[in-house]
């Protein structure tokens, strides 16, 4: 962890290709990058069409384009226009939301293993929804959405305060802690409601593993404008997390302002990736897997990183999601398995192949 | 050193800094830190204090006399030598030995993979023996007994996997981490998918496993525990040197003369081997080995590796879990992993507070 990653230099006075003798792994060309993200969005463009004609009721592809501008009223159209397209909507923007929270929290901590749950997200949204079902009664997508946003805010906020508040700045390893450590004491408090009782216990299993399932405009319109401004934020922070990365000396002497950036970061994680887990539940390993996965395919640019998170993290959802309707059909399997079994083997030949720059 | 190299040298004697304390007998010398020995003295008597209040505790009520007769043979009552010896005491001994492999595993696989959130989990071990258990419970519909073999077996299956998949001519920290992650979320995948598609029954059995406890520690289930760390205690002390070199990095330990590969190897067959027999006597109980190795750090105020010290930190952890779990709402019992959770994430939060409060004032 203390090995800083290699740099890449400004786009400005960046040699490409032919730069240092031996190419460190964090360092790939304009042209690579480019054409990867294109790559990737060419993918991205597949995984939606599939979206839209694949599933118990199948509509081939012309007509589902077709009924898209023209919308008929026969069946296919409604369940084109009322299931499939907020469905793969939601699944767009979530997808992307996690992969961009995942990379910021990488780069925030600089710990692969810190998921964009870290900041005690899932585990204050799964007590929030535990609790719902428990002691409030309510069950339904609707409560859980507003429950689990609640307690993801809540919990992020006392990480926050626990690994920042009174010092110059949070370090990395005391940010990394205090998620931790808030997070196991949340969870530990869900397990003791959820050995207690059954109802909750039903109700959670089902929320905990993720699904698109029923997610539609409502779920949408409540989550987007928070994703919307996360997002945002991410995209301007890129330039300096990239001086951050260099260590705090160098990123302070580079006209970093630290504190802010951190507390930055974390303000849009949390609005990323609590707006995600509220809409579909904590699928910890796309926001995981997706951001490694960018920075073993277009280096350690965070400005590029976060860009083929914003591709890469809708595509892996999606396909996980076209899957998960079709490997049992007319059954579905929640996307949270489908996204880890399907992506897991992918992920682990990528990191075996490639020499990952370590954060 | 220089202070102790000016006086003159004799064959028994202490010599003292501000910081550490230097004992020497003959040809051997001990060395510590004043904070740390301070530290683990406390500690002990914490555990040992606790342990001998664990032992009055109970619906059948003993005093401390009469549990000091009872453990040294000679309580006048018949019942309350067999609730002090029979009962309570081999529990308190599962609670330490456990807590305490859990303790050091933690340690070394913090060590190995060079990142302050590993835990067994590096290496996918939990996550392998709690999805060996599923199998058990949910598929097989096991007794206990057979949910601990599936559990074991799951996760040595799943480490040897991670390993496996991380070697490409030797095994870096950082590589086995990403495997790991990667072995781990298949895993865990697997195991919801489990859970979801179980009989709500049953999936409430295995949640109840999963949580870990400590209820039914006999001394014959605990004797092939504490012979196994018998023999991996010596083991674990003789890599000790070479694990402390391991974070300046395979080039540099290896100049000095680590053999890297092989020891790290070894390492990770002794944490394994560790967490496996943690997870065969009280199920996998949770954050004991991520937390115990940051607590005793953050105490002793040192950097580096004390793997006696999160030994001794896990005991003490998970002996005060299971104490609050069987009391705190009797007769009802909690299991322990979820005391050691909520109690181990409290105190780091207590102790991450009060560093911040210092470093203000």
């Amino acid at each position: 962890m203390t090995a800083p990653p290699a740099p890449s230099a400004p786009p400005a006075s960046r040699h490409p290709a032919s730069g240092p003798a031996v190419p460190s792994p964090g360092r790939r060309p304009g042209a690579v990058r480019l054409g990867v993200v294109l790559g990737m969005g060419a993918i991205l463009a597949f995984v939606v069409l599939a979206s839209l004609s694949v599933g118990s009721n199948p509509i081939p592809l012309g007509r589902a384009w077709t009924l898209l501008l023209h919308p008929d009223g026969s069946q296919a159209s409604v369940v084109l226009h009322d299931l499939r397209v907020p469905r793969t909507v939601v699944g767009l923007v979530v997808g992307a939301a996690l992969g961009v929270a995942g990379s910021l929290m990488q780069s925030l901590t600089r710990n692969p293993l810190a998921d964009p749950g870290f900041l005690g997200v899932n585990a204050g949204a799964g007590l929030a929804v535990v609790l719902a079902v428990a002691v409030a009664g309510l069950t339904g997508v609707w409560f859980y959405l507003w429950f689990a946003f609640a307690g993801a805010a809540a919990a992020s906020v006392a990480v926050y305060a626990l690994g920042v508040a009174g010092r110059q700045s949070a370090t990395p390893v005391r940010l990394a802690l205090a998620g931790m450590a808030i997070s196991a004491a949340l969870s530990a408090l869900t397990q003791t409601v959820i050995l207690a009782d059954k109802t909750a216990f039903n109700e959670f299993r089902f929320w905990v593993v993720g699904s698109l399932e029923g997610r539609g405009w409502s779920v949408l319109a409540a989550t987007g404008p928070f994703i919307a401004i996360g997002g945002l934020l991410a995209l301007l922070l890129g330039p300096a997390l990239n001086a951050l990365a260099l260590g705090d000396e160098t990123g302070r002497a580079l006209g970093v302002r630290v504190t802010r950036t951190r507390a930055l970061t974390m303000i849009a994680v949390t609005l990323l990736c609590g707006a995600a887990t509220a809409a579909v539940g904590p699928l910890t390993f796309v926001g995981l897997a997706v951001p490694l996965t960018a920075r073993a395919l277009v280096g350690t640019d965070q400005r590029w990183i976060a860009v083929a998170c914003l591709v890469l993290g809708p595509a892996w959802l999606l396909a996980a999601d076209v899957l998960a309707r079709v490997v049992v059909a007319p059954e579905e399997v929640q996307v949270g398995i489908v996204s880890a079994l399907a992506g897991a083997p992918f992920f682990v030949a990528l990191v075996r192949r490639h020499k990952v720059a370590q954060l | 050193m220089t202070a102790t190299s000016a006086r003159p040298v004799s064959r028994v004697g202490a010599s003292r800094s501000r910081r550490h304390v230097l004992w020497h007998v003959g040809g051997l010398s001990l060395r510590f830190e004043r904070r740390a020995a301070w530290t683990y003295a406390v500690l002990t008597l914490f555990v040992c204090g606790l342990g001998l209040f664990a032992l009055t505790l109970g619906d059948y009520g003993v005093d401390v006399p009469q549990v000091v007769a009872a453990l040294l043979g000679r309580a006048d009552d018949p019942l309350a030598q067999y609730f002090v010896t029979d009962v309570r005491a081999p529990r308190i001994v599962a609670a330490l030995l456990v807590g305490a492999a859990l303790g050091v595993s933690g340690a070394i696989f913090q060590t190995i993979s060079g990142n302050p959130l590993g835990s067994p989990d590096v290496i996918g071990f939990s996550t392998g023996a709690a999805t060996g258990a599923l199998v058990a419970i949910i598929v097989g519909g096991a007794s206990p007994s057979g949910v601990a073999v599936g559990a074991v077996l799951g996760g040595i299956a799943a480490a040897a996997a991670v390993y496996l998949l991380a070697w490409r001519g030797g095994v870096a920290g950082f590589r086995l981490v990403l495997v790991g992650i990667g072995v781990a979320a298949a895993l865990r995948a697997v195991n919801a998918l489990l859970v979801v598609k179980a009989p709500l029954d049953a999936a409430q059995a295995a949640e109840q496993w999963l949580a870990g406890s400590l209820n039914g520690a006999s001394w014959s289930k605990l004797s092939w525990l504490g012979a196994a760390l018998l023999v991996l205690t010596p083991i674990t002390v003789g890599l000790f040197r070479g694990l402390a070199m391991l974070p300046l990095g395979d080039e540099l330990a290896g100049g000095l003369g680590v053999r890297v590969q092989r020891l790290r190897l070894l390492v990770v067959l002794v944490g394994v081997a560790l967490v496996a027999l943690a997870t065969a006597a009280a199920g996998p109980v949770a954050f004991v080995a991520l937390a115990a190795p940051h607590l005793v750090r953050r105490l002793t105020r040192t950097g580096g590796i004390a793997l006696a010290g999160a030994a001794l930190m896990g005991a003490a952890l998970t002996l005060a879990s299971d104490v609050i779990a069987q009391r705190i709402f009797a007769p009802t019992q909690l299991a322990v992993g979820v005391v050691t959770g909520s109690l181990g994430g409290c105190y780091l939060i207590v102790l991450l507070a009060l560093e911040w409060r210092r470093h203000r004032g």
